[in-house]
């Protein structure tokens, strides 16, 4: 863990040096100045003992006046500057995180859940915030202060000193084990939470069928029983945790019990002044504090340590999908495709998707890609972008192997449309124009003419100025399609790969969209996937899946007249048309 | 952020805090144990300072051992004491905050269940959701720290000054001097905090949802290369936030040394004055220490009231809120009469019924049609044509507005909703599976389903296969909304949750979604299986279901338009022939085998 915290947490640290070092030196400053305060105490006490003039005494108010005052001043400096620069080391810290997981391929995403990621970039984050912050003040502040008041103490009397300190220990152990206790209780708590959250939600989202299956009695029983496991777990950390400041509490008491009773003592048999004994109370009361943060601190470091390992884990995750080095960036793109052999398995995964597959795409043609739920239609789609990276010499882009082409090249000349459309809370102008800087108004309105989303977007409450998503209106599924689809055409890419995104629109749509889209598809090279013959019958090619294999190729009327697997599914599904009822 | 999140005017409402207060009656006892508790124990803690002037005074001064021993073991009983009576009403106080809570929670979650679902339309899933968990959170701060706490803090305040008063009245009014500016100082530290904390909150929220978006649709950004304008556009969110924080820093930065700096005022304020009257005036060196500890004990109960004066704030605005949806009025269909049991034949009747989901945007105009028992009737029309809501009203989950809806003669308002909707199956299109296992999705916790009958519905309808399957079984986990199922899967569920029930009345919404043509004929003889001797109701979108229905009604714009067989409504050339027609001339071409089948089965229909 050191090694970790010297290669990959001091970059940060270091990056603000200066305001630490200030921060740092200011604990050191306002310490020294607040801990000569008992001293004028003692003084003054002493000077109060064997009698005064009211000038002394002025003084010495004065100048616990001016201590408290110079020592205040380095204390906000101190909080200001280390407690900021944990501010700022976590939002270097999160910029680098979301950077790197932008560099993160797919599969990244289809393995770790988003509620993980998404944790790691707030509690992780904040637990090596509190670290870096809150924690190291504190650090740094109690060993100051230790040293410094144990210095006057022993000064004053090592014997006292020594006796008195002996349950300090005992209350950062508390703090520690007490902290740490309470930590994990408190975790396993929030999780049962989260569960009463999830039982809600689900209960809400799934109303209809809870009210017409009359399952409302269950659903309240089921709700109980998570609760009072919820309280009982409550109240089980209530009672390690209620323990905890009546316990500090004590045990500071009894410092300060030990200090007057072996103090007075020591008035007594005449070793000590009475104002020198004021100080040493005094200065023990100082050390409370620091001592009752050193556990915390040691949990704060305990916590931030694994949390920290937790986010540098993340943070190495190779992006497996980068630019390779030399990579090209050709000056125009034709849009040729090639698939040459291509065998392709998910990483992970046990089989392969696509087994020996091989077709060309010539520029500005059409290729259509049936088949059935699982054929690997989609991956051949995928493997273009390097969504997933095909293997070496099996995907090529005017001739050349699209793992050799600059990644934002390669991307920038496709324009894809996914199975999933995929939605920002944005407007819906701005999700049109997603792809591209500053898409004029036009040009928006042009590309959602062609995806026929233009009378959609008339009625929607703003036009295209109309927020979707989280803080907006929900569009339904066939909507969606088609503003990616427009967010697709925009881009202007002379590659055009269309992933089964027809499938939420009823028929008479698709046939409209498909009639705009024409005109694009003309210029430029199309894959298309379906599993609706209507969509695909004009393509020049039509490629039939099965199982990773290319099973049939030809044009729609070729593979009709076989009377092979395309033939059978384009009856079927002239048959199906036939019997739906709009 | 919303404008529920955000502080309602009012800091104190007296009818709210009546109510709020009636959830701490049944614990009454507790309360007041507590309240004597928290009120001893803050007595007890003045005596420290006292002890320790005792101490300085005849014990240390007169030297005096067997005193001071006397006086520390005072001390540890003193200390002793305190640790038990803090830890006793933390504890009772707790628990009554926990108990609460749960009567709360309990209290909307079953209130929930009864609110008509026209509730759920105008109310998002997320604000809802608020309600019960954070809302109620909030409230249980009030009751576990505030409403005892106060108690604590007042006679602590009174203690502390009573004490001080009785050591010297004058050095009392020196420390007193301080008090206007702890309190200013502590109210505007705490408009700034709050102010702050509001922003933050807001800022965080955005930065979480961003996040949440992006890592949701990375590919998508990917794919568009969008990183860059987003990286840019999360370095200017995530800033924002860090700024917020900053200046939070920086008030804290600046109230803790301020406020340390007015107790430094106070204990410069006594050493003056005091040591001038130690001097001059005879009072004891002991007092002087006593009273600069009291000086420091003055200042806790004050910021803890300022706190949980805040806490008050917050609980007001979560109390309005909960109560405002206590308040609403529950659903008015859970009262009908429950009448003697007679066997549930099935018989609906929609006579004359309009509805409209909002004012006078009819979705059925006049409707009126009835499905006699052990007929199956099939509803059809163009989307939006007010087939969906058909059913969510013969389900009562909305009341018409005019017209009535009876089953088995009797109107749906004289059922016992739970009765009724016991005698009805559902499939509904959009399938909606619980996480929990296949079994419990079937069962919904109805012990009365055993494994047997729920695996014979399975069968029936041809979910068997693919359950058997899973890696599990019938005991495989669903994860959220049934994500690891096909569609054609989770329509074979719904068919097996509705047949296990056995009946008396089915209801089907088909789903348009398409599937594979294997899972396709599943399905359709699933339908056949499940229709098969029950009154049925499906809204039907494929003709191989029509063609197993007695009757077909067609709905447009929200009128019944036509009624009769498949056959007959073809023979009489209106909408349904049309809509027909348009899609097989759409399609004509090499059609010619689809042809036969459909003439095949029209006839098959008009002579049934």
């Amino acid at each position: 863990m050191p090694g970790l915290f010297r290669t990959r947490l001091f970059p940060y640290l270091a990056r603000h040096r200066r305001r630490l070092a200030w921060g740092l030196a200011a604990i050191v400053v306002t310490n020294i100045v607040a801990l000569s305060q008992p001293q004028v105490l003692r003084v003054a006490v002493d000077d109060l003992y064997h009698g005064v003039t009211a000038a002394k005494l002025g003084r010495s108010a004065l100048l616990l006046f001016g201590i408290a005052l110079v020592s205040g001043l380095f204390k906000f400096l101190m909080r200001r500057e280390v407690v900021g620069v944990s501010r700022h080391i976590e939002y270097d810290l999160r910029n680098d995180l979301f950077g790197h997981l932008q560099k993160l391929p797919l599969e990244h995403f289809q393995h770790a859940r988003t509620g993980e990621i998404m944790s790691r970039a707030t509690n992780d984050l904040s637990a090596v915030r509190m670290m870096v912050g809150p924690g190291l003040m504190y650090l740094v502040n109690t060993v100051v202060v230790a040293v410094i008041s144990l210095g006057f103490m022993i000064a004053i009397s090592p014997r006292l000193t020594a006796l008195s300190l002996l349950p300090l220990p005992l209350v950062t152990l508390t703090v520690w084990y007490f902290g740490d206790t309470i930590h994990r209780r408190f975790e396993d708590i929030q999780a049962r939470f989260a569960g009463i959250s999830a039982r809600v939600q689900e209960n809400l989202a799934g109303i209809r069928v809870v009210r017409a299956f009359a399952r409302e009695d269950h659903e309240i029983d089921q709700f109980r029983v998570l609760n009072e496991d919820y309280a009982r777990r409550n109240l089980d950390l209530i009672r390690v945790s209620g323990a905890f400041y009546p316990a500090l509490a004590f045990l500071s008491g009894v410092a300060a019990l030990l200090a007057l009773y072996l103090g007075g003592r020591e008035v007594m048999a005449g070793h000590i002044t009475l104002g020198a004994f004021v100080a040493f109370t005094v200065y023990l009361g100082m050390l409370n504090w620091p001592v009752v943060a050193l556990g915390w601190v040691v949990n704060l470091f305990q916590r931030g340590a694994a949390s920290f390992a937790r986010l540098v884990e993340l943070l190495d995750e190779a992006p497996r999908i980068v630019s390779e080095p030399g990579s090209v960036s050709p000056a125009r793109c034709a849009g040729a495709l090639e698939f040459r052999r291509l065998t392709f398995r998910y990483p992970g995964a046990d089989r392969d998707v696509l087994r020996d597959v091989s077709f060309e795409v010539p520029a500005g043609t059409t290729v259509a890609i049936v088949g059935g739920t699982g054929a690997g239609k989609s991956t051949v789609l995928a493997l273009v972008p390097r969504l997933f990276d095909p293997p070496p010499g099996t995907v090529f882009l005017d001739g050349r192997d699209v793992r050799t082409l600059d990644l934002q090249w390669l991307r920038g000349h496709i324009g894809y449309v996914p199975q999933d459309a995929f939605l920002f809370s944005a407007t819906v102008g701005e999700n049109i124009g997603y792809g591209v800087e500053h898409a004029p108004a036009d040009a928006i309105l042009g590309a959602a003419r062609i995806a026929h989303f233009e009378g959609d977007a008339r009625t929607l409450p703003a036009g295209f100025d109309t927020l979707v998503g989280e803080r907006g209106i929900t569009l339904s599924g066939g909507q969606k399609q088609r503003v990616t689809i427009a967010r697709a055409v925009l881009r202007d890419a002379p590659v055009l790969l269309l992933d089964d995104c027809l499938s939420s629109v009823d028929t008479q749509t698709e046939d409209a969209i498909l009639h705009g889209l024409r005109g694009v598809m003309r210029e430029r090279t199309t894959l298309i996937v379906s599993h609706r013959v209507s969509a695909v019958r004009d393509a020049d090619q039509i490629l039939v899946l099965d199982g990773g294999r290319i099973v049939e190729r030809g044009t729609h009327d070729a593979l009709v007249a076989a009377r092979g697997r395309y033939a059978r599914l384009a009856r079927e599904q002239q048959l199906e048309q036939e019997l739906e009822v709009p | 952020m919303s404008h529920d999140e955000e502080l309602h005017g009012k800091a104190y409402d007296h009818r709210l805090m009546q109510r709020l207060l009636g959830y701490l009656r049944p614990y009454r006892g507790e309360v007041i144990a507590a309240i004597v508790i928290v009120i001893v124990d803050a007595l007890v803690g003045l005596a420290g300072p006292y002890l320790t002037k005792q101490a300085i005074d005849h014990g240390i001064r007169n030297r005096n051992l067997p005193f001071l021993n006397q006086m520390a073991m005072v001390y540890v009983s003193v200390l002793l004491v305190g640790f038990g009576l803090g830890y006793l009403q933390y504890q009772i106080m707790q628990r009554v905050g926990q108990r609460i809570m749960l009567d709360l929670r309990l209290q909307l979650f079953t209130h929930l269940q009864r609110l008509p679902l026209a509730w759920f339309d105008r109310n998002p899933v997320g604000r809802v959701m608020t309600r019960v968990t954070n809302d109620v959170d909030v409230l249980n701060e009030l009751f576990a720290s505030g409403v005892v706490g106060v108690f604590g803090d007042v006679f602590a305040l009174v203690g502390v000054i009573v004490a001080m008063a009785k050591l010297n009245f004058e050095l009392l009014a020196v420390a007193f001097s301080v008090l206007p500016l702890i309190v200013i100082v502590t109210l505007v530290f705490r408009v700034k905090m709050r102010r702050s904390f509001r922003d933050i909150r807001t800022r965080l929220a955005r930065l979480n949802s961003f996040l949440n978006e992006n890592l949701g649709g990375m590919s998508t950004v990917q794919l568009l290369n969008r990183e860059r304008r987003n990286h840019e556009e999360f370095r200017g969110i995530n800033a924002g936030h860090r700024d917020a924080n900053l200046d939070t820093v920086f008030y804290n930065a600046v109230f803790f040394p301020v406020m340390e700096l007015i107790g430094a005022v106070a204990l410069s304020l006594i050493v003056w004055y005091g040591g001038r009257q130690v001097m001059w005036e005879g009072i004891t060196l002991g007092i002087l220490v006593a009273f600069i500890q009291y000086t420091q004990r003055f200042f806790r109960p004050i910021s803890d009231l300022s706190e949980k004066y805040g806490i008050l704030q917050q609980a007001m605005a979560s109390a309005e809120r909960i109560f405002a949806l206590l308040d609403t009025p529950a659903d008015t269909a859970l009262g009908g009469s429950r009448e003697a049991e007679s066997a549930f034949e099935g018989r609906v009747e929609f006579d004359h019924v309009w509805f409209a989901y909002e004012g006078e945007h009819w979705v059925l105009e006049d409707v009126s049609f009835s499905v006699a028992p052990g007929e199956k009737v099939a509803i059809v029309g163009a989307t939006g044509s007010g087939k969906t809501t058909l059913i969510s009203l013969l389900l009562r989950f909305y009341a018409p507005q005019r017209g009535e809806i009876r089953v088995d003669g009797r109107p749906l308002a004289d059922w016992d909703v739970h009765e009724l909707r016991n005698h009805i199956g559902v499939a509904l299109q959009d399938v909606f599976l619980f996480s929990g296992t296949i079994t419990s999705n079937l069962s919904l916790g109805d012990p009365s389903l055993t494994d047997e009958v729920l695996e014979t519905a399975a069968r029936e309808v041809h979910a068997h296969e693919f359950i058997a399957e899973l890696p599990e079984g019938s005991r495989t986990v669903v994860l959220e909304r049934g994500a690891t199922l096909s569609a054609g899967q989770r329509q074979l569920l719904a068919f097996a949750r509705a047949l296990a029930r056995n009946p008396g009345l089915l209801i089907l919404d088909e789903a348009t979604s398409s599937v594979d043509t294997h899972t396709e004929l599943l399905i359709q003889d699933a339908l056949r299986r499940l229709m098969e001797g029950r009154t049925s109701i499906v809204i039907a979108h494929r003709l191989s279901t029509i063609q197993h229905v007695d009757r077909i009604v067609v709905l447009h714009h929200g009128r019944v338009r036509e009624t009769g067989t498949h056959g007959e409504l073809l023979r009489l050339g209106g909408i349904y022939s049309r809509l027909y027609e348009l899609q097989y001339l759409g399609q004509a071409g090499d059609s010619g085998s689809g042809r036969d089948s459909v003439g095949q089965n029209a006839t098959i229909n008009a002579s049934s």
